[in-house]
């Protein structure tokens, strides 16, 4: 097995080296010798344990990589609400974008690097680290496939690395929540398959006679997410040694597809994977059961089977034929209900531990991120709707319907999640500071607020400005016009955006004191928190 | 596993399982949910049939209505077409010059130009057509190629230095940095300084004024108020396209410029070509 490793990693880094020879672009040359270098690191390590003793297998949950993913979540999400903060400001002082720093510090380079860093960097680890834990925990069995779940891990954290990296070096597909290259996207394909097998593992050997609720919404996530991912990423490379492919649809057909993945990026990785997360730290926090087994099963069902078909809705008023427009919208609509049934049975798991809500800042975490779920699975639906589409599309509202479901419901509920996770990895009683969870509850609610009232105000304000005529039916303002007109609400955006970035770091800061100080309280840690591949 | 128990707070029965201690209880749909989700199903069926929905083998169902965004869109269009054939029939027909005397028609083609400003000129010109560096401000009374109605008209429809439209104005200054001396150069643009200006060093001037009537004033004029017909700018109005301090006017001197504007002509129909025309006149500095 060592000797096959080593075969493979050899043949990577030569391959690697030969195409940081002959790389058409500076992105695919970074990237060559990035992947030169991890391969003969690995290499190395690999024959250095060559013949040494091997570690006994070990027994019980496998904790070390969700550790890991735990701490990767945590500086994601910094990273992502550093940049995301930096680009509001970007767009309310332009002079931001300095001239020093072109291109790589362009609006334009920045902007995916926010999105995917918060979206896969940030909620993809905390959506892989949680689904570890809590498929564990709940088939009461080990994970599947030894260190395969560290080989998820590090391979995703690559991924991250060539994504982020390629979008400042100017290598992107342009397809929103998609940019990555041809390569990178082939790896996460490859890495993506090894969750699957992982998670599918465990949950084939459990000992539990049924499925977790929250294991039923994980795996939609990771096949779904899979199947999307595939689709809308199949494109030629214009060589092997360079980053620009073509991509196999065109024009109305590839708008479709992409909007059939970008929609389903939100239904599945941000709605299917968290609620498999609500549905376990909601119930475990509270200490209560969840609500109603029948609501979990028919909202699921209903859910997976109607987001699919909502993608055109992002397409209203373009060359997408009237008739699939239609159906978009419909079941956008269909799927109000649905959608609130995670709200509900969150919320309603909470009958007889309201009382828990005064003095316990996790619990309330949860309850506020279904509370921002609700309110953007309701505005998601009225937003799909043509007519309010006519007047919402391409404003600040899109923006704000988005950060307040991203920052409300992922954020919240992620946040929690680490909060639960980190005293019980690490063996603590709980964590550091309970007056700073207060402080991070208080300041990212605050920072919601704010990026959510401004966007609407200037969303809508920007929707009437562009339409607006006069009694002969020519349009009164310019574009330039809407957009001075929106600098005050673009300054309290980034001063929202600074608010939760703040509790952010407060959140960081009470890890790392919980992580670090106290004396663990229980079983001492196990011995292997090395990765291997 | 499998032992219901009721539980104390709701009175509910659980399912019988637990999952690391995680319970479920046998709670009902809610009523207002499930009916909630009927109506929608129910909404959304008629919806389906009132609107274009289904495809079929060939082309899709087009829903009772016979509602399209395309049609939608044109029969919009058309009717203020159909309201304003008149005065578009007026527009084209129009004496430029005397446009301005006409109220009706001058609203409308004030209206229409700036609708046709905000949409293809202002990106340069700004909103306000207060202009920037490079690109002239329209407000003032400060013209390149002329301020009359006709000549703003002539500037939309063939545009400046361009290479798509063969009636263009063109013109171009030399670089005058391969043909005088780093001296000759200081000296002429301390003269261009002293003509709108009243701190210079006039003896530097002195020695530029020479250097100008040679090399400048073939075009500017020996007074260096400029030339129309050239499209040669006013240097004694103090009034700068690419910046009046002495480190811009060195670079025009050296490098010199070369303004491009599109031939309007070929992109906007006749109509709107004079409806700019009338509205950039009548921005404050039409002649």
């Amino acid at each position: 097995m060592d000797y096959f490793k080593l075969v493979i990693l050899a043949v990577v880094a030569a391959v690697a080296a030969v195409g940081a020879n002959w790389a058409h672009d500076l992105a695919y040359q970074v990237h060559a010798i990035l992947i030169m270098t991890v391969a003969s690191g690995l290499f190395v390590w690999v024959l250095r344990g060559i013949d040494e003793p091997k570690p006994v297998a070990e027994t019980g949950y496998a904790d070390g990589v969700i550790r890991a993913g735990v701490i990767a979540t945590a500086f994601w999400g910094v990273t992502g609400f550093l940049v995301g903060t930096y680009i509001a400001f970007q767009l309310a002082f332009p002079e931001l974008n300095f001239e020093w720093a072109q291109p790589f510090g362009n609006f334009g380079r920045l902007r995916p690097l926010h999105t995917s860093a918060v979206i896969f960097a940030f909620g993809g680890n905390a959506l892989i680290c949680t689904s570890f834990y809590v498929v564990q925990r709940t088939s009461a069995v080990r994970l599947f496939g030894g260190n395969l779940s560290w080989f998820v891990f590090w391979g995703y954290q690559l991924f991250i690395v060539l994504a982020a990296t390629g979008y400042l070096l100017g290598a992107t597909q342009s397809k929103e929540y998609a940019e990555p290259e041809w390569y990178i996207d082939i790896w996460l394909t490859i890495i993506w398959l090894s969750y699957l097998v992982v998670f599918m593992g465990t949950i084939i050997r459990r000992r539990e006679k049924h499925i977790y609720v929250a294991n039923w919404f994980y795996l939609s996530f990771i096949i779904t997410v899979a199947m999307l991912h595939v689709v809308n990423n199949l494109s030629i490379p214009v060589s092997f040694w360079g980053s620009k492919s073509v991509q196999v649809f065109a024009g109305v057909q590839d708008a479709m597809t992409q909007w059939w993945y970008g929609h389903n990026a939100v239904g599945f990785f941000l709605t299917a994977g968290f609620l498999g997360m609500m549905y376990y730290f909601v119930p475990k926090q509270a200490n209560r059961p969840v609500y109603s087994y029948k609501l979990s099963i028919i909202h699921f069902w209903s859910l997976i089977f109607l987001y699919i078909w909502a993608g055109p809705h992002h397409l209203h008023y373009t060359a997408l034929p009237d008739w699939a427009a239609t159906l978009g919208m419909v079941f956008s609509i269909v799927l109000w209900m649905p959608s609130w049934g995670g709200m509900i049975n969150g919320l309603m798991t909470l009958q007889g531990a309201g009382d828990k809500l005064r003095t316990d800042p996790i619990l309330r975490m949860f309850v506020l991120s279904l509370g921002f779920y609700g309110m953007s699975t309701f505005e998601g639906p009225m937003m799909s709707i043509r007519a309010v589409n006519s007047l919402s599309h391409y404003t600040d509202w899109t923006i704000g319907h988005v950060h307040s479901g991203a920052l409300g419901w992922n954020g919240m509920i992620t946040f929690g999640a680490l909060y639960f996770l980190t005293p019980r990895l690490w063996g603590r009683a709980q964590m550091y500071s309970m007056s700073a969870i207060n402080w991070h509850f208080w300041l990212a609610t605050i920072g919601i607020v704010l990026y959510a009232s401004s966007m609407w105000v200037t969303g809508i304000m920007e929707g009437l400005m562009w339409r607006e005529v006069d009694d002969q039916g020519f349009l009164v303002n310019s574009f330039a016009d809407t957009v001075a007109a929106k600098f005050p609400m673009y300054v309290v955006r980034g001063t929202g955006g600074i608010l939760y970035l703040t509790g952010a770091l407060i959140m960081v800061w009470n890890m790392w004191k919980t992580i670090r100080g106290a004396k663990p309280a229980t079983a001492p840690l196990p011995t292997n928190a090395t990765p291997a591949e | 596993m499998s032992d219901r128990k009721k539980d104390h707070v709701t009175g509910t029965e659980t399912t019988g399982h637990s999952w690391d201690g995680i319970e479920e209880l046998n709670t009902p749909l809610p009523r207002w949910w499930l009916w909630t989700l009927y109506l929608t199903i129910i909404w959304g069926i008629g919806y389906t049939i009132a609107y274009p929905a289904w495809p079929m083998v060939s082309g899709a169902t087009s829903g009772v209505l016979g509602w399209s965004t395309r049609a939608n869109v044109a029969t919009d269009i058309t009717a203020h077409e159909a309201k304003n054939a008149d005065l578009v029939t007026a527009l084209l027909a129009a004496d430029m010059d005397t446009l301005p005397a006409d109220a009706d028609l001058n609203r409308y083609a004030k209206a229409r130009g700036g609708a046709v400003f905000r949409a293809h000129c202002s990106q340069c010109h700004g909103s306000g057509a207060a202009g920037a560096k490079g690109y002239p401000n329209l407000l003032d009374d400060d013209w390149l190629w002329g301020g009359q109605m006709a000549d703003i008209e002539y500037t939309v429809r063939h545009g400046i230095r361009n290479e798509q439209d063969a009636d263009a104005r063109y013109s171009q200054m030399p670089a005058f940095g391969e043909m005088l001396s780093k001296g000759e150069v200081a000296a002429v643009v301390e003269h261009v300084v002293s003509l709108s200006n009243t701190e210079y060093d006039a003896n530097l001037a002195g020695t530029g004024a020479e250097v100008f009537a040679n090399n400048c004033a073939a075009c500017h004029g020996e007074t260096g108020t400029g030339n129309r017909d050239m499209g040669a700018p006013d240097l004694s109005d103090a009034i700068w396209l690419y910046g009046g301090d002495k480190a811009s006017l060195t670079d025009t001197v050296v490098n010199a410029r070369f303004g491009v504007m599109p031939a309007w002509g070929a992109r906007l129909t006749e109509a709107d070509v004079r409806a700019v025309a009338a509205y950039v006149h009548a921005l404050g500095g039409g002649e």
